[in-house]
């Protein structure tokens, strides 16, 4: 066990270059720092000189992969790989283009993300895993038929629909809850309610018909007969059996996105004003700050991957046949 | 006479199809009395099984229903119970244990806990934990405190089925279903669950209806028998009369269709054409289609039951009427059979030292910590147009080196010389080239067809591939002829595999392999997918084609009767080695190495009251990956000696031919 | 020529994806393994319907995939100049809703705009007011007209639908009658009754809603707004049709570049396994690694800034949107290929156990062969579920990329844009609420239409999941 999370850590190493390598690639061969000086001084009033300063600025004003005027390591050292892309590698994310330090802002926000995520996914998921349950229970009954045609009707409305009409249904008709904003600490509640319901109503439709097609799958099966052969009742034979083994997809399917809460909904939030990553990210982007957006590509790489291992362990624990090795 | 337990009257069981109407059970009646096993017999496909969950009504929704009968329980009409009062019969009055005891275990929870479970709603309450180990013990689970918290997965499967035994015996049921309960098991483990069930109804009392395809398990288990056709019961006797004299002329070819040493050189009897389909609405008699004695009557009126002195049959040739109508053995001409095919002395195929190991990978660097030795180290030889017959459990490697020869697995050392070439040195291309000599066909007649592909690109793929038969056209005429050389019809070029049944579609690979004339077939359990009365069709072909063809059969089975059949030589394996080799009659009728007898001895026999010595093997079959010391055998070897745990015994040659490793025999050189 | 047919990137693209279909229904036609789950699909009410819906929008996304620029008049002889704007042949069919251009925001059916301007009277004094549109409901004399001309043109629109829907019918009533040697009447009763083996019934009735609403929009488009018009005073309606065609490129273009990829890597990985498979798997993680917002806002800025430093090289505004379109197809195709990858690889390790990939290899087949003639037609089944359903998920992102700003350029129409404009306006009072709800309603259309068709591909197709 330990073994095989050791031995997939170390099989993360090349993941993590190859990601680094890849937006490296995006943002200074694609782009070279030229191009993005010129992107942000505006095109009107592009010098050399002018250039040379946001480079420098910036700390851009190095070659790319190997400085031949440098001296011993720095030759490796002393280039924008080294420092913008491999320092990545100790969470150093640098400073953003304002001049802000990126990791300190990572460090704060990311608590304001996961208020919003990690309810919506809980609840969400317990909803889902309800809802489908009943439904498997009655399944070809007229309120199963119904039920997946009002999913496939919610899966088929975009998230955007049911945020702005949640917005101006319980903001601005019924006044229940301000329209966005945050607070820290136990006053975050208010503001957190809105955004985790419209999650949670977003995500029913796909979950309840994914998770329904789980239980259904397991009601097919063998042992399902065997327990209803020993006397067993229906409602038993759900609990106890399907469940448990319907729990083995769904849960190793929401572990894998655990760590990636940390790095939180770029449309919720910047919907709803919550200074979490996900606004963070939509601001870099709008601005055009590679510096963020290179950070954050890193971090969800590095959490999808935690994510990933995250997944097997749990394998084994909710499934006994499986021993990691 | 004992008092009747359950009486089953017109029980007709439904499915609604988007194809249409299938009338799985149409009609079946049958009484069973406490105490007694009833086997209900019948090839796949024929209802029996759906018979039995519709006594739990069990049967799948929505699509199955009942539709008429009555199943009687100490005369309390089942089918009128809500399912309320159904469940509560479930599991305490009528048990049931299924096929497959891999899957009919729920995966995620303790053995104990299923149990216990079983235990919990049908006796009175108290210490069920206790209970459930004692259950464990009393159905020979060895260490049975521990098998309580282990989960179906960490089980053999006979182990599984045991547990299985356990939970159904939990409640103490008056009746207990028994679906295939050995099918899915290996010979000696078939034989330890059988003897279980026996000694368990000797102590409870219990009755036992037994649902079996198998003729041998009915021999040693039954006191009743019901024979079931498409749906329905076609003949119901004691043991003892239905095998002394069968009635109806389907129980009766399907007696005759077994393979067994006696019949060596002869043609199976077999019955022609498959199981019909149970969408259609049968007018006459269902067995017409393929029954020798069939006439006008039978198409048009179905056939009354007869039951003149407790031997019920369903068939006109005991009406009154038909009185006078020959009913003797109509098909023994069809018996004869060219004479067989005396073999060359050339040796086509030798094989030695043969090892396949697959690596064992743990650790941080994926380190090779130990091998799995699924083939480890074995010798034979087939000479051409001989048929040696490979003989093992599952697990035992028997499959491994069929593909080891054909270089489908590449061996890990050894030598296998096909005809002058060896063939583990030889680059891919050149072994590609000498592929067309030697050929396999699979198990599953139903994986080994690409469902994508038209039969008659199947067939052509090898030829296509290697080259060979000439131009579009001519290799249009030779798949012609293959199809008839397998005895089916041109237009089967046409159609997809889905629509030929499983030994239509046995053929078809048979008639693929044929395609590049090989000299040798590797032939893996050909007929252990199939129903007996297809089986024999199987056989027949087979050694027909090896009759007028010459070719080498390498036939890997652990079906002894079919190895008494159809084998000119015999190796016995077991854990990835040859334990006992010779020519068919040497080791099959002086079998000289434990195993082997075991073996034999664990073959339910249909000649009732031959006197054999009962060989019962304990335990269950070692992993390949930590084969145990000396003697891979010893553990369950009745006359195991100290000696044999140290060192794996060297061979003792008892003629030029048969030879056997054990200590029990002092090595002797040929 | 009047004009001159001019292609995108994308209608290329568009009309290889549509040959390919075409020639994939051709030799579906000739293989059982396939027809038979196109019967099942065929044969489902729920599913026609959506079929109906769905061609609806391919029709106008494909009416807005021919391109063509038109000849200036007074041309000299011998040598044509063409208009600098890029049309397609829907511009030409919609040219009244598309020259019709107001002030700015009026709502749905309306004859004032939005918001009070200053105006001149006739007598000379300034009054604050709202003023008559320039086009909605210009016709009318007397604004008080305004309800009886609509119901007029409402009434006519519905006699054009039903008169059309009886022909039509009449056509499959006839058709019917001839096919199972009926009379008229007893066939109409099988229609009714749903008792043929495709669902006329289902196809008919949503045909003749569809009918009704297509002419009465018609018919009122004469005269008004019907979805009212946006900021700069664009016909709501017309941006809606136009936004159809980017939905569906975004649907099946992003899957049809990715699929070569995803069926090659996937099969060569489960069936090499080894090394081949570690480069495969390699690949995919790390691509997956990368979340998907993050990986295209990349991409895109990137191309930002590549097109801001070359904007000579592109002679259209059309032309630079069209490649930022087929960009974010591809970027997209990049994250979304390694999940069905990584489904073709499972599948393929799963086939290439199957005995009767070991018969091939017996008979001495190449590998070649049997990775296309064995496994490929087998992972199939695979590759059109995921397909059909990737479909809507796709049409939904492209709302939300535009959204965050790495989506469409801001010139295109796409719902994702009209949204994205329209919710600046959320906080004004009255709401102006048209744009949104067209945007939404065209957008919901599309994917239910899809995802019911989805649905019945992936039951028709996926034997495990058949309950």
């Amino acid at each position: 066990m330990i073994a095989y999370i050791v031995r997939r850590a170390l099989y993360a190493i090349p993941i993590l270059i190859g990601v680094n390598l890849l937006t490296f690639a995006l943002f200074f061969f694609v782009n070279t720092p030229d191009d993005m000086a010129r992107l942000h001084l505006g095109v009107k009033r592009v010098t050399p000189e002018a250039i040379a300063s946001w480079k420098a600025d910036h700390d851009y004003d190095k070659p790319l992969l190997w400085n031949s005027q440098a001296a011993g390591l720095d030759k490796v050292s002393d280039t924008i790989f080294f420092r913008h892309s491999l320092k990545l590698f100790v969470f150093d994310f640098g400073r953003a283009d304002d001049g802000r330090d990126i990791s300190y802002d990572v460090s704060n926000r990311m608590w304001a993300s996961l208020a919003i995520a990690l309810p919506t996914l809980l609840v969400g998921v317990l909803i889902n895993i309800t809802v489908a349950m009943m439904l498997a229970f009655l399944r070809g009954s007229y309120l199963d038929t119904w039920g997946m045609v009002i999913c496939v009707m919610m899966m088929s409305v975009s998230l955007l629909f049911y945020i702005i009409a949640g917005q101006y249904l319980f903001s601005k008709l019924l006044h229940l809850v301000p329209i966005s904003g945050y607070a820290p600490g136990f006053a975050a509640a208010k503001f957190v309610i809105l955004p985790v319901v419209i999650g949670t109503i977003g995500g029913i439709g796909a979950g309840t018909r994914l998770y329904r097609t789980f239980f259904l799958e397991e009601m097919g099966k063998d042992y399902v007969r065997t327990a209803r052969a020993k006397g067993l009742s229906e409602v038993r034979v759900l609990f106890r059996h399907v469940l448990k083994n319907a729990m083995i997809p769904i849960l190793t399917g929401v572990v894998v996105v655990i760590p990636l809460l940390f790095i939180g909904s770029l449309v919720m939030e910047s919907f709803f004003g919550i200074p979490g990553l996900g606004s963070y990210t939509i601001d870099a982007i709008q601005h055009q700050d590679f510096g963020i957006v290179r950070a954050m590509v890193f971090l969800g790489s590095v959490l999808y991957i935690v994510g990933l291992i995250l997944t097997d362990i749990s394998y084994t624990v909710v499934d006994p046949r499986i021993r990691l090795q | 006479m004992r008092s009747t337990l359950l009486k089953v009257e017109d029980l007709r069981t439904w499915f609604n199809t988007p194809e249409g109407i299938v009338r799985a059970v149409d009609g079946v009646s049958f009484e069973i009395a406490r105490g007694e096993t009833l086997a209900l017999l019948g090839e796949s496909g024929c209802g029996k099984s759906v018979c039995a969950l519709s006594l739990l009504q069990l049967v799948p929704q929505p699509t199955g229903r009942i539709v008429d009968g009555r199943v009687l329980l100490d005369g309390e009409d089942l089918l009128r119970l809500s399912e309320q009062q159904m469940r509560k019969r479930r599991g305490r009055r009528m048990a049931m244990i299924f096929q497959e005891p891999q899957t009919s275990l729920n995966p995620v929870l303790t053995i104990g806990a299923q149990v216990r479970e079983a235990l919990a709603h049908g006796s009175e309450r108290g210490d069920t934990r206790r209970q459930a180990v004692e259950l464990l013990d009393a159905v020979g689970i060895a260490d049975p405190e521990r098998r309580y918290h282990e989960y179906a997965h960490q089980l053999s499967g006979g182990m599984k089925q045991r547990a299985m035994i356990a939970m159904a015996l939990a409640a103490r049921p008056d009746l207990l279903i028994a679906d295939e309960p050995t099918t899915a098991l290996d010979v000696t483990i078939q034989a330890q669950i059988l003897e279980l069930l026996r000694e368990l109804q000797q102590k409870t009392g219990m009755a036992i209806l037994l649902i079996t395809h198998d003729l041998g398990v009915v021999a040693s288990m039954a006191d009743q028998v019901a024979v079931m056709y498409a749906g329905q019961i076609v003949e119901i006797a004691t043991r003892r009369a239905l095998f002394s004299e069968p009635l109806h002329p389907y129980t009766k070819k399907l007696f005759r269709s077994m393979p067994a040493a006696s019949k060596r050189g002869q043609a199976l009897d077999v019955i022609a054409g498959s199981v019909p389909s149970l969408r259609q609405t049968f007018r006459g008699c269902r067995f017409a289609e393929r029954c020798d004695y069939v006439w006008e009557l039978c198409r048009e009126r179905e056939p009354a039951w007869h039951a003149p002195t407790g031997h019920g049959v369903r068939c006109h040739l005991y009406d009154s009427t038909s009185a006078g109508r020959d009913v003797d053995d109509r098909s023994a001409a069809s018996g004869a059979m060219s004479t067989p095919f005396a073999g060359g002395e050339q040796t086509l195929l030798q094989v030695s030292g043969l090892k396949v190991h697959f690596p064992i990978h743990r650790g941080v660097l994926r380190r090779v910590v130990g091998y799995v030795k699924a083939v480890d180290g074995i010798s034979l030889a087939i000479r051409s147009g001989q048929t040696l017959a490979l003989v093992g459990e599952s697990g035992c490697g028997k499959t491994t080196v069929g593909k080891g020869i054909l270089q489908l697995v590449y061996p890990s050392a050894g030598s296998v010389m096909f005809d002058g070439h060896e063939l583990t040195r030889l680059p891919a291309s050149q072994v590609r080239r000498l592929r067309r000599q030697f050929q396999f066909v699979f198990q599953d007649p139903y994986s080994a067809l690409d469902p994508r592909m038209l039969v008659a690109e199947s067939l052509e793929e090898g030829l296509r591939a290697l080259g060979i038969g000439g131009s579009r056209d001519a290799r249009q005429a030779r798949i012609d002829a293959l199809l008839a050389q397998v005895g089916l019809p041109t237009e089967a070029k046409g159609r997809y595999p889905h629509e030929f049944s499983g030994g239509q579609r046995q053929r078809i690979n048979i008639a693929r392999a044929l395609a590049v004339e090989p000299k040798l077939i590797i032939c893996d359990e050909p007929t252990s997918a199939l129903d007996v009365s297809v089986q024999a069709q199987i056989l027949n072909l087979l050694r027909q084609l090896q009759d007028t063809l010459g070719l080498a059969y390498l036939f890997i089975t652990h079906n002894l009767s079919v190895v008494a059949y159809l084998a000119h030589e015999v190796a016995v394996m077991y854990l990835g080695r040859i334990v006992e080799s010779g020519r068919a009659e040497e080791v099959l009728e002086n079998p000289k190495h434990p195993y082997t007898r075991a073996l034999l001895a664990a073959v339910p026999r249909i000649e009732s009251g031959s006197k054999r010595r009962v060989i019962r093997l304990e335990g269950d079959i070692p992993s390949p990956s930590s084969p145990p010391a000396g003697c891979h055998f010893h553990p369950r070897c009745p006359e195991a000696m100290p000696v044999c745990r140290q060192d794996y015994p060297g061979s003792t040659h008892f003629s030029s031919t048969h030879q056997a490793c054990c200590y029990l025999y002092p090595p002797r050189a040929s | 020529m009047p004009f001159k047919l001019i292609f995108l990137w994308t209608d290329i693209l568009i009309f290889l994806l549509l040959a390919s279909v075409v020639l994939f229904a051709l030799y579906a036609r000739r293989h059982e393994h396939l027809r038979v789950p196109w019967r099942q699909v065929r044969r489902r009410p729920l599913a026609m319907s959506a079929l109906v819906v769905l061609s609806l929008y391919v029709t106008v996304g494909l009416l807005d995939s021919i391109h063509l620029q038109r000849r200036l008049e007074g041309a000299t002889a011998g040598q044509a100049h063409y208009a600098t704007n890029i049309e397609s042949l829907l511009d030409v069919v919609c040219s009244p809703l598309r020259e019709r251009i107001e002030k700015s925001y009026s709502a749905p059916l309306a004859m004032y705009a939005f918001s009070r301007e200053v105006v001149p009277r006739a007598d000379g004094r300034m009054s604050f007011e709202y003023p008559r549109l320039r086009f909605g409901g210009a016709q009318l004399r007397d604004p008080s007209e305004r309800g009886t001309d609509i119901a007029r043109r409402i009434g006519f629109g519905l006699l054009l639908a039903i008169v059309t829907f009886v022909l039509l019918a009449s056509g499959v009533v006839l058709s019917i009658a001839r096919r199972h040697n009926d009379s008229v009447a007893r066939a109409v009763a099988r229609l009714a009754r749903g008792d043929i083996e495709t669902p006329w019934r289902a196809i008919l009735a949503t045909t003749g809603i569809l009918l009704s609403l297509g002419c009465v929009a018609l018919s009122l488009a004469g005269g008004y707004h019907i979805l009212g018009t946006d900021q700069v005073g664009q016909d709501v309606f017309y941006n809606s049709l136009k936004s159809v065609r980017t939905g569906l490129v975004i649907g099946t273009l992003t899957t049809l570049v990715m699929l070569p990829f995803a069926l090659a890597f996937g099969v060569m990985a489960g069936y090499f396994r080894g090394w081949v498979d570690d480069v495969i798997q390699y690949l995919y993680t790390t691509l997956s690694s990368i979340p998907a917002v993050l990986l295209i806002a990349a991409a895109i800025l990137s191309l930002q800034v590549y097109i801001a430093t070359h904007e000579e090289s592109f002679a259209t505004i059309a032309e630079r949107a069209d490649l930022r379109l087929l960009f974010l197809c591809l970027i997209l195709g990049v994250t979304s290929w390694t999940s069905l990858c990584r489904l073709l690889r499972g599948e393929t390790l799963k086939l290439r156990q199957m005995d009767y990939v070991q018969a091939a290899t017996a008979l001495g087949v190449g590998h070649i062969q049997i990775m296309g003639r064995h496994i490929a037609p087998n992972v199939m089944h695979i590759v059109l579920i995921t397909v059909v359903l990737d479909f809507s998920s796709l049409v939904l992102a492209e709302a939300v990329l535009s959204y965050v700003g790495v989506g469409v350029d801001p010139s295109m129409n796409s719902w994702g844009n009209m949204i994205n404009g329209a919710r600046l306006e959320m906080a004004r009072e009255p709401i102006v609420w048209w744009s949104l709800t067209a945007a939404f309603t065209f957008m919901f259309g599309l994917v239910l239409a899809a995802n019911l068709f989805a649905d019945a591909v992936r039951d028709a197709f996926d034997p495990r999941l058949r309950t």
